[in-house]
């Protein structure tokens, strides 16, 4: 066997997970926008005698970095040196996508063109000569579907292939103009010369052509002075010849060179492939109907959450109270086991109190899905463009924290996007206020406990938008405080619309689906454990609870565990909130993760009644509180502490303790404040 | 239509087609903008101008959303 490193490399959203899927059989995520992939993911693949390590890289326009998932890209690219690159190209926009392609010929890597979407470039009647086109660009070029896996075989006999041929010169070198080659010849001859290492590594050529672009990281691997004064020279030289940087000159003759490549090579036979995706944005993307569009995708999505939701649920409800019983029934009647105890109370209260909202977690991803591969995810952030320019971020902020809806943690490492530090962290500040699927369960659990069910829907609508409003405001903040600093502009592309295939959409839903079952089969189950011998010890002794009838009893020996003590102590903090020692110790739990805050409400409800349950949680908890207090958990639960793993991701990507810190306790008592105001007016009102 | 005023691409209305002429902007974004194809002479074709908001344009066959205020730094004939 051997071993070879190949790095799929290519524009943003030109398939290079797919493939990277496909040769792998790994399920990494793909969706229809630009910017899903941003760190680098490595996989297995066996062929013909190689053993291959595939690695996935973040999509980039060019080897220049931009963006830090761009920079993951590059540096792979001129770092690592892979013994192939694979660039995944869209054929359907070839013009653009090779352009990345030219820098790495430049570069002299053994290189393999795969022609992606070739349904998509057929179904728009572009026709390549490949033969002459890889002739041309001196690489082999395959065609591949990649959401269909056609053209794996023959991209793996290309990549076997041009490993076996190594590095080579190529014969056809982009020609930049005399002016731009005089002063290119003059650097590299300096750079054979004086940079003898940098220049076997990269190639003399390649580092001329980059200096020349004032690639700033290029010219900081240089020592030689001479050099950077030759390159400094040429630069403002050649700036006094075009009027412009040579950059952009040097731009211009590559895609001149893809220009001329394609005139001989690519016929099309019917003019542009957006027309369709252009007159559903007509519609999606106008100026007036676009946000309300935006608004009632999410209502209507919130719906049918409820709506198909309930039936799932009621059996999964059913099937935990049977379990119940069942276990039950192995004790004797009024039999006070512990075992009994933690099995029905702890586990299965805990558990499966978290488990029966799965039905409605599952739908609410399968909208996220539906989101990401339909290619709406990018007209979303056009859409709120107008409101996030006025809080001094742009459209493109809006992505991530639409991914928030699921979970944070992903949210949080796709601000990588976002070119201008300012705008990623206010960004990833603001993200735990996108409702995410675990505090979906806790809206789940209330909702339908206190309103009725024509208001569930608009209810749930109306705590994502306080969260949505919440984070707009919280971003102004910040951009006029901490993050000063002009308000920029952004760009990116607008992929055409895919109809989501039922596979893909599936995939992803049942990926997320999973990864919460998961978690509750393991953190939770562990929690929920904790939990029921916290507030099943210490336990009183029997004098204390002398005189008391059953139900008095049980709440004495809850109030007198660990958790009934904890709870008492921080009771006083909470009561102007409207909420009572159960609720309050549920909050403290929920900062492990949100779904444990209805595991705990759950276990606390269980352990502290006598006797058999006959009532729900749900019908437990309206006899207990009022709906202003269940408003108040909802909004307290929205705003306040993100659970463990937000912070620990949020210290990741900022490098910072001290703003994972800020995070969570400025989130925290914004949330006390904020429920505060809500509960204590709210009881005014209602008298 | 080398003789046509110079005029940002902000105040293209839908539907026109123009071409880009220079890029007002410092070096990093210019040499962004440039390597995702829009440089001196590429025909852009204004799709959505949804003033105040962003903008959709179609280059070189694809489609790109600009920020207004990007839209503002680029200089069309
Ligand atoms: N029609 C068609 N769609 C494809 C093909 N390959 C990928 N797609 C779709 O194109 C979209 C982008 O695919 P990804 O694999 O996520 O693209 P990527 O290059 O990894 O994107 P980034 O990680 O954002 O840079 C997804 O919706 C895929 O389902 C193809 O050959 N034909
Ligand atoms: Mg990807």
């Amino acid at each position: 066997m051997k071993k070879i490193t190949v790095a799929l490399a290519g524009n943003p959203n030109s398939g290079k997970t797919t493939i990277f899927n496909m040769l792998t059989g790994a399920r990494q995520h793909v969706g229809n926008y630009p910017g899903v992939t941003v760190e680098k993911k490595e996989g297995l693949c066996k062929y013909a005698g190689y053993e291959i390590t595939v690695v996935d890289l973040p999509g980039t326009y060019s080897l220049t970095a931009y963006s830090i998932e761009e920079l993951v890209a590059r540096n792979f690219i001129i770092e690592e040196q892979p013994n192939v690159v694979v660039d995944i190209v869209d054929a359907s926009n070839i013009e653009r996508n090779l352009y990345l392609a030219t820098q790495l010929m430049e570069m002299n890597v053994p290189l393999v063109l795969a022609f992606n979407m070739s349904d998509v470039a057929k179904q728009n009647g572009l026709v390549f000569d490949i033969d002459q086109l890889s002739k041309l660009l001196e690489a082999m070029i395959v065609t591949t579907v990649g959401n269909k896996g056609k053209g794996k075989i023959k991209l793996l006999d290309a990549i076997g292939e041009t490993a076996r041929q190594g590095r080579m010169e190529r014969t056809h070198k982009i020609s930049y103009g005399e002016e731009i080659e005089t002063e290119l010849t003059a650097i590299e001859t300096l750079i054979a010369g004086q940079e003898r290492r940098l220049a076997e590594k990269y190639g003399p050529r390649w580092l001329a052509v980059k200096l020349l672009e004032q690639d700033s990281d290029v010219a900081a691997k240089v020592h030689s002075k001479e050099v950077l004064d030759a390159v400094k020279a040429g630069v403002e030289h050649l700036k006094t010849i075009f009027a412009d940087e040579p950059e952009i000159i040097i731009a211009g003759r590559r895609y001149g060179f893809i220009s001329g490549a394609c005139q001989e090579t690519v016929k099309s036979t019917v003019e542009s492939r957006h027309t369709t995706s252009d007159m559903i944005d007509a519609v999606v993307i106008n100026r007036i109907l676009g946000l309300p569009i935006f608004l009632i995708l999410m209502l209507v999505v919130f719906l049918l959450t409820f709506k198909i939701g309930k039936f799932p649920m009621d059996w999964l409800e059913q099937f935990f109270g049977w379990a119940g019983k069942t276990i039950t029934g192995f004790w004797p009647a009024g039999s006070d086991s512990w075992l009994k105890s933690l099995l029905v109370d702890g586990v299965i209260g805990g558990v499966g109190g978290i488990i029966v909202f799965l039905p409605n977690i599952l739908l609410l991803f399968l909208a996220i899905a539906i989101l990401e591969d339909s290619g709406y995810m990018a007209r979303a952030a056009f859409v709120m463009d107008r409101i996030m320019h006025r809080i001094g971020l742009h459209g493109k902020s809006f992505i991530p924290m639409l991914i928030g809806f699921g979970c944070s943690i992903p949210a949080i490492m796709g601000t990588r996007i976002l070119e201008n530090r300012r705008n990623r962290f206010t960004t990833i500040m603001v993200i735990p206020l996108m409702s995410c699927g675990a505090r979906l369960a806790i809206y789940a659990l209330i909702i339908p406990a206190f309103f009725k069910e024509k208001w569930r829907a608009p209810m749930l609508w109306l705590i994502y938008l306080i969260g949505i409003a919440l984070a707009v405001i919280c971003a102004k903040i910040l951009r006029l405080t901490v993050f000063k600093g002009e308000t920029t502009s952004f760009v990116m592309e607008l992929p055409p619309y895919r109809r989501p295939t039922l596979k893909a959409v599936c995939i992803h839903m049942w990926q997320r689906g999973w990864m919460f079952l998961k978690r509750a089969g393991t953190i939770i189950l562990a929690i929920s454990i904790i939990l029921w011998a916290a507030m099943s010890y210490p336990r009183p002794s029997d004098e204390l609870l002398a005189g008391l009838n059953p139900e008095q009893a049980q709440q004495a020996k809850l109030e007198y565990s660990t958790v009934g003590r904890i709870g008492r102590a921080i009771e006083p903090a909470l009561k102007p909130l409207g909420f009572d020692w159960k609720i309050g110790t549920a909050l403290i739990g929920a900062t492990a993760a949100k779904e444990v805050f209805v595991s705990q409400l759950a276990i606390v409800y269980a352990v502290g009644s006598a006797g058999e349950q006959s009532q729900t949680l749900r019908e437990k908890l309206q006899a207990n509180y009022t709906p202003l207090t269940g408003f108040c958990i909802m909004l307290f639960c929205l705003i306040s502490t993100p659970c463990v793993a937000t912070v620990v991701m949020t210290k990741r990507e900022t490098n910072s303790w001290p703003w994972a810190l800020f995070q969570f306790a400025s989130l925290t008592i914004l949330a006390y404040i904020i429920t505060f105001i809500v509960y204590q007016l709210g009881s005014l009102i209602a008298g | 239509m080398g003789d046509k005023q110079l005029r940002p691409l902000s105040v293209v209305k839908e539907g026109e087609t123009v071409k880009l002429a220079t890029i007002n902007a410092g070096q990093g974004l210019k040499s962004r903008l440039t390597t995702m194809g829009l440089l001196p002479n590429v025909e852009i074709t204004v799709i959505n101008n949804s003033h105040p908001g962003p903008f959709v344009i179609s280059v070189k066959n694809s489609r790109m959303m600009l920020g207004r205020g990007m839209a503002h730094k680029i200089m069309v004939t």
